[in-house]
Formats: C-alpha cells, structure tokens, sequence
C-alpha cells in the first residue's frame, strides 16, 4: 500500500493527463446513456421561453466564440429550436470578436433543419442575423437608444432598416426577451447589468459551467429568469425538449471525468496523510 | 332577310329570358338542398372604450402610456376579438399611423416612438373574424415631456453621494496627518520577496496584467501595481516580461515600466522589450505566456487583473516551472483555480485596494477607509431591509428598485 | 499641460457619465449617446492599433535576431496572409464560401478549441494536490466540492438514488449552490463592486494618476 502511494506522489502528472483523455475519448464513442435529471435552473429556462406569445420578437446574443463550442452551440440550437417552435421572431447578435461566424453558421443549421422538415423560414421575416460589432459593454448601451443605429448593416451586409423583422424595432422594448448564450466577457453579467437593470428587457441565460455559481445571486433576484449552466445545464434543456443532442452525448463523458477528478481528490489526499505519517517520528 | 335575322334575335332573345325565368322559378319551387350545417356568422367585436393617456414619467420624453377598456365581447373562448389596433396622428382626425397590433385581452401598451413635446392623439379599434369595428375611442393631446431626473434612480444617487462624501471626508482627514490602519495583504508583500528570489536566480519577473482593455477597471488596477513592481524589479536589477493583451493597455504598461524605473532612479536600465504586444485572442495570449513561462523560466509570476477560462492554464502552467506565484483578480469564478494553483491570492476587493497599500500614499489610503465605511453602511442597510420585509414594510425594497 | 489635460478630460467626461444615468433630459442624454459611440469607434480603432503594434514589435524583433524570431516570423506571415485574404474577399468575407471563412473554420476554429480543451487535462492535475485536507475548513472544501462535481452530472444522483431524497447528491449539490455558495458570492461581488466604485472615484478626480504615466 505505502509503495502505491509513494508510486502516486512521483506519478507524472501526464499520466493523470492520457487517463482524462482517454476517459472522454470513451464514451464519445461508446455512449453509456446514464439518465439525466432536470435543475430547476434550466427548468426555468425552458419555461419562459414556453410562456411567450407565438409571434414575439426575441432578441438573442450569442456571445461565444469557436473555443467554447461544446459547451455553447448545443444550447444555442436547443434554444433556437424552441423558438423557432413557437413562432417566434429572433434577432441575433455577437460581441464577441471571434464569435460571428461560429454564430452564423450555427444559426443557419437550425434553420435548414426545418428547411428539410418543410417548413420555410425566411431570412430577414422570421430571423435575422446582425452579426458582430465592437465596443462591449458600450454597444449594449448604444442599443437600449437605437438598435438600427448601432447595427446599421447585418452580417451579410444588408442594410438592417430593410429587413422586414426590423421594421418597427426601436430599442430593447421593441422584444419581449432577451436570450443569452454567453461563454464570458462581455456576457451575461454586462446584459444583467447594463441592460436588464436600465432598460428592464426580461432575460434569460445559458453560460459556461465555470461561470455558472456567479450568476446564482441573479437568478434568485429574478434579474434572470432562467439559467442554464454549462454542458449538463444543456443536456438538461435537450432532455425537456426530447430532443438527444451533442450535449447529452457529452455527458457520459463530463460524468467519467468528474467521478476521476473526484477520485484524484481522495487519492491526493491519500498520498498526503501517508506522507504526514511517514514524516512524524 | 332582315325580318328572318330580326326573327332569329328575338328568338334567341327569348330563348335566354326563358331559361333564367324558368331557373329562377325552379330555385323558387325546389330549395338548394343543404349539404351541411350552416356556420353562424361571427360577429363584428364591439369596440373598445375609455382611451386614456399617460406621459411616462422620468424619461427623455420618449413615451406614451395609453390605456383603455377592454371589448364587451373580449372574454376567453369566444373568438370574436382577436387584438386591437393602435393607431397615432398628430391631429384628430387624422392621419393616423399604426402604432402596434396587441393581442386580445391586453389593455395598456407603451407607445416609445414618439418625439418629445409633439401633442399627438391615438385611437383605438378591436378587430375579430367578423371584421374590424370603426375606431370609437379616441384620445390627445398626449404630449411626452422630458424630465430633469429621473426620481427612481434617487436611491442610487443617495448611495453614491454618501460613497462620494465618505472617501472624500476620509481622504482630508488622512491629508491632515491621520492615516487610517491598512492591514496586512499577504499576496502585496509576497512580491517583494518573490522579486527577491528570482535576482537570487538571476532570472526574469513575468507580469501577466490582464486580459481586458482599459474600460475593465480591474485593468486599471492592474496597470497602477505594474508600476509598483517595476520600481522594485528596478531596485533589484532583475529583468521584467510584460505580454500585454490589448493595444490601448500596450502603451500604458509601456509607460508604467519606464515610469518605475525612472522613479527607481535607473531610467537606463529600462529595457524598451520589456512589455510586448501579444493578441486580445484569449488563448493566443494565453498560449504566449505559457511559452515564455516554459522557454525563459522566470522564477516569480504574477498575474494582476481580470481573467477568465485561461486562469488555469496560465497557474498550472506557471506551477509546473516551479515558479512563485500570486495573483489577484475580482473576476469571482476564476479564484478558486488561482488559489489551488497560485501561492498567494488578492481576492476581489483586495486588488483594488493593493495601490494604495503598495504606494502609502495618505490620500489613497483615505479613500480605502471611505469605502469600507460604505461596506458598513450597505451591511446595515441589508439587515434593516431584511426587518422590514419580514415585518411587511416594503417601502425600503421599492425605493432601492431602480427603472 | 501633458498631465493636466488628460486629468481634466478624465474628471469631466467621467462625472458627466455618472450625471447622464440620473438625468434623462436631451441636453445630456444626446451628448452622452454621442460619447457613447466615440467609445465605439475607438474600440474599432483599438483593432487597427493592434495590428499595427503586432507589426512594428515583431518586425523589429525579427530584423534583430531575437532568439525565437522565427515563430514571430510565422505570427507576422500570417497576420499579413489573413489580412490579405479578407481584402480580397471584400464585403461578403464572411459568407460560407469565402477564404476568410475556410480559414476561420479549419484553422481558428479548431485552435480556439484545442487550447479550451487542455483545461479539462489541467483540472485534473490540480485536483490531485488542490484539495488537500490540512485542517477542518480545507476538510469541508474538499467534501463540498465532491458533492458538487458528482451531484452536477448524471451518475451523482444515479449513484444515490436509493437514498432518501434530501441525501441526493443532486439536491444537496443544489442546496450547496444556492445557500452557502451564494452568500459567499454576493458578499465577495460586493466587496469587489465597492473596489471598482472607489477605483473609479480615484481615477475620475485625479487622485490615482500614475496610470497615466511619467511619474508625478
């Protein structure tokens, strides 16, 4: 026992790193299909985008780029999906410098699923995309007085006053909710803060698993009126929409590596008791 | 021959006027059978009533409040109203310009696209299966006025004011001679003697100051405690590395460092490389600072600012060269990877106040009493908003709601 | 004057900011929008800057032989490759046939997402020596975020789903998460919004300047 821990103190740390890898590798290909259960959080999510009257206007800030893709896109589809589902009208924007095109592309795959299903959605009627623009947290405040001033063109550069969605959008109290996908700055806290608070445009967020805990405070003031954190927070939504999509196959995966990092945790701690005992006379 | 074809028309002529009254007759005798049941028509939704108008209070002028009672005939399930109509012009009678279409049972709306001190005048109509109903109610001049404060926002004004009083207060009497205690932060002092140990090992100080451009106030702090850290690694003739994220932030740290060696007084052995320009591409830059940590080794890493998902790869990286590290951000979520992985951590406020402590300076040292007065305020005001909305006083809770 | 200006500039357009939030009239409310979108502009200029900056650094580093001036070389290369590229895609750059676009999706898109990956790999290095229950409050850290890790994912609750309902993991995980972790939370984000409040009113009436550069 001794010699297998001392093993374990002078254990490379690449080999905690091959274990990880090989952990998510796994089950990626060989999916286990543990069950899910639903939070509350996402729950909620789910269900103030399920209250809105067919027809609203959304808008919805994708503010992500390609390096948190696993974790953003699903949400982001799932998202659109239920939209879309309730006839919804969104308006998509980016603030990150990196993220349009991610965004873009993510927003036409929704779209040509339903393409494939039969049902038209049109371009500058039932979405639209605005694509990115510069300034952070100054852009949001710059929406809140005019919203075809500061996006004066879309991504594909149209003239946004054009589009048939934006014909009477003013400001933020042209949509009755805004949906975050955020992966950090600027994200879901400056939409809390810059927005929600001044210009009371209800909300709703899906964030990294990371920066999930800090957003908590909000959603129990109701500044947020969903919260959808991470991979797992993902899998869930697609659960409540019966749907199975990249996220829950993710979550095998996210589980085998989780219960590892647990078990790195206790055999950490193994190792350091056996060296405090080792070490008193 | 013209008898014959005037023959031949009257006949034809005849021959029509007889078909339709023998059609007509035979609908007269025999009814059209009917296929199916008939559907009742729907009628046409009673208007609404009672158009009334209210200018928003406490902004720019920008909106209209309007008002009104709802149809007779709008109650759930029946289907006769399915919204109304909201209509504007700028004189009674029009013109009139569609303000919005609002679904049935919805009995206010905010008119935003209004100029401010323009009288403008709204009607209202229901329209339903059965068609639309002539706009009855009618109301103006409504006249959006712009205010001079917005009285919702008094609460944070008070707070502020009193923020502003107290640091300000603080501040003199600290000018004055009495220069309040500042505790110990263990993360500030550690600088010092990791400087020390990398001059011992005649290695570099890498200074990762953020990952954000100056409108971050965390960037801010950051930059001010470069300077600080350039003075002592001045002091202790160790070279500095400053990777630098965002090109406004470039310029300034270029003049932090050259401003700590001039206030070390060894403005020669500033060395103009000693801040680069990386990329705001997060793990762009992430990627450089874990190349220099891997390639020149410097013995002492401190990451100073705002951070995000590359706060890990940046400490683990770092603690895997056996470097001493401390770091200090107010970004909430990423603390707990700099704690495991760093060996010293200024927590939130701690960074902000690491100026002041770093430069003793009276009036910055003020400032930090002021605030923590504030600190004491907003505890008290939390526990007095708890009693009261336990005890059913809600007047506190709806004076802090801002709009 | 060089010192003085800037401090002016600072001070006045950062207390008319703080006024524009209070007062709603046109009077401030249009000059404020206006500096709002200066903001904007200059954070589009920042880019172009940047480049520059990237440029001139690298350049200068490459002419002098620096030790590791050929991977600036690679940086410089593809800066200008990229550069390139969007101007000759012109205004459409960023539809799905264009070259800016097969260089996002096959270049940086797999970059960006390769380097996010590696802090799966780094988490597990830290946890192995991160916890390590020296005292009773390093104790309760360790067993709160064991609760927490397996209570966030599928097999936490699938492991205690015979237990009573309170003694799950996922409601004890949640119960972690919007009790104790909450309150920490909110006393830290205020203390840290306390810092930024007081940072500001140091900046905004010139009592920290040393950002500004050159010593006093």
């Amino acid at each position: 026992m001794n010699a297998m821990l001392s093993a374990l103190e002078r254990l490379d740390r690449r080999w905690l790193f091959l274990l990880v890898g090989v952990l998510t590798l796994g089950p990626l290909l060989w999916p286990v299909g543990l069950p899910l259960g639903t939070s509350k959080p996402v729950q909620q999510f789910h269900d103030t985008i399920g209250a809105l009257p067919e027809g609203s206007r959304v808008l919805f800030s994708a503010d992500f780029d390609p390096g948190s893709k696993p974790e953003m896109v699903p949400m982001m589809k799932t998202a659109l999906r239920q939209l879309f589902d309730r006839h919804c009208r969104v308006v998509v924007t980016c603030l990150w410098t990196g993220g349009s095109g991610i965004v873009d592309q993510t927003l036409e795959e929704v779209v040509a699923e339903y393409r494939a299903k039969g049902r038209t959605l049109e371009y500058g009627v039932d979405y639209a995309d605005l694509g990115y623009k510069a300034g952070y947290e100054a852009v949001m405040v710059l929406m809140g007085k005019s919203i075809l001033h500061t996006f004066p063109q879309d991504h594909h550069s149209h003239p946004t006053a054009t589009l048939p969605i934006m014909r009477d959008v003013r400001d933020y109290s042209s949509f009755v909710l805004l949906v975050n996908i955020s992966a950090g700055y600027p994200g879901t806290k400056e939409w809390v803060q810059q927005v929600n608070s001044r210009f009371h445009l209800p909300m709703v967020s899906g964030c990294t698993a990371v920066s999930t805990p800090e957003f908590y405070p909000y959603l129990q003031s109701g500044q947020l009126r969903g919260l959808m954190g991470g991979m797992a927070g993902a899998a869930e939504y697609e659960r409540l929409r019966g749907e199975s999509g990249s996220a829950t196959k993710g979550m095998d995966a996210q589980s085998l590596t989780h219960v590892f990092v647990a078990l790195c945790i206790v055999m950490g701690n193994l190792v350091h008791w056996s060296k405090r005992k080792g070490a008193r006379p | 021959m013209t008898n014959i074809g005037g023959l031949r028309r009257v006949g034809w002529s005849g021959l029509l006027v007889f078909g339709l009254c023998a059609a007509a007759a035979w609908a007269q005798v025999e009814p059209v059978p009917v296929l199916e049941p008939e559907k009742p028509a729907v009628a046409v939704p009673a208007p609404p009533s009672r158009l009334s108008y209210d200018d928003v209070p406490n902004d720019a002028g920008s909106a209209v409040r309007l008002t009104w009672r709802l149809s007779a005939d709008d109650t759930l399930g029946r289907g006769i109203v399915s919204g109304y109509v909201l209509e504007r012009g700028t004189s009674p009678v029009g013109p009139w310009t569609l303000v919005d279409s609002i679904g049935f049972g919805i009995r206010e709306q905010v008119d935003a696209g209004v100029s401010r001190n323009v009288p403008y005048f709204y009607r209202i109509a229901a329209w339903g299966p059965g068609g639309t109903t002539p706009a009855l109610a009618n109301a103006g001049p409504a006249i959006a006025r712009e205010t001079w404060f917005n009285t919702t926002r008094s609460s944070v004004l008070a707070v502020m004011l009193a923020f502003f009083v107290l640091v300000l207060y603080f501040m003199s009497l600290a000018q004055s001679g009495k220069k309040p205690f500042v505790r110990r932060l263990a993360g500030i002092d550690a600088i010092e003697e990791a400087i020390g140990r990398a001059t011992e090992m005649g290695r570099p100080v890498l200074y990762v100051p953020w990952i954000q451009d100056i409108d971050e106030i965390q960037t801010v702090a950051g930059l001010v405690i470069l300077e600080s850290v350039a003075r002592m690694t001045a002091r202790y003739e160790t070279p500095i590395r400053v990777p630098v994220a965002y090109p406004i932030p470039f310029t300034i740290a270029q003049e932090m460092v050259k401003s700590g060696y001039l206030n070390a007084g060894r403005p020669e052995a500033y060395d103009p490389d000693a801040v680069t320009f990386v990329s705001p591409e997060q793990f762009a830059y992430a990627a450089k600072i874990g190349g220099i940590m891997l390639r020149e080794r410097p013995a002492a890493h401190i990451f100073m600012g705002s951070f995000y998902g590359e706060s890990l790869l940046l400490a683990e990286t770092g603690f895997s060269t056996g470097a001493i590290q401390v770091a200090g951000t107010a970004n909430v979520h990423q603390l707990p990877f700099f704690v495991v992985a760093c060996d010293y951590t200024l927590i939130g406020e701690e960074l902000f106040a690491a100026s002041a402590y770093l430069s003793g300076e009276p009036r910055l040292v003020g400032g930090l009493k002021g605030a923590d007065m504030l600190k004491l305020f907003v505890i008290l005001l939390i526990l007095v908003g708890c009693v009261l909305e336990t005890m059913g006083h809600h007047g506190l809770t709806e004076w802090m709601q801002t709009q | 004057m060089k010192r003085e200006l800037p401090l002016l500039l600072t001070a006045v357009i950062g207390l008319f900011m703080i006024m524009s939030f209070f007062v709603p009239h046109h009077l401030v409310s249009v000059p404020a929008d206006f500096l709002q979108q200066c903001a904007v502009i200059m954070v589009a200029f920042g880019f172009a800057l940047g480049g520059a900056n990237a440029l001139r650094v690298n350049l200068e580093s490459i002419a002098r032989r620096q030790p590791d001036w050929p991977y600036k070389l690679v940086l410089v290369v593809s800066l200008l490759f990229t550069i390139v590229i969007g101007l000759h895609d012109g205004r459409h750059w960023q539809d799905q046939s264009t070259w800016s676009m097969f260089l996002y999706n096959n270049i940086y898109s797999p970059m960006q997402g390769t380097m996010f990956a590696l802090l799966a790999f780094y988490i597990a290095s830290a946890a192995f020596r991160a916890f390590r229950i020296r005292t009773v409050e390093a104790g309760l850290l360790a067993v709160a975020a064991l609760i927490v890790m397996l209570g966030r994912v599928p097999v936490g609750d699938a492991a205690t789903n015979w237990l009573p309902e309170p003694l799950h993991l996922g409601v004890m995980q949640d119960w972690i998460m919007n009790v104790p972790q909450n309150a920490a939370k909110r006393a830290i984000l205020m203390g840290a919004a306390m810092g930024v409040m007081a940072t500001g009113l140091r900046v905004i009436l010139g009592i920290e300047r040393s950002y500004l550069g050159g010593g006093d």
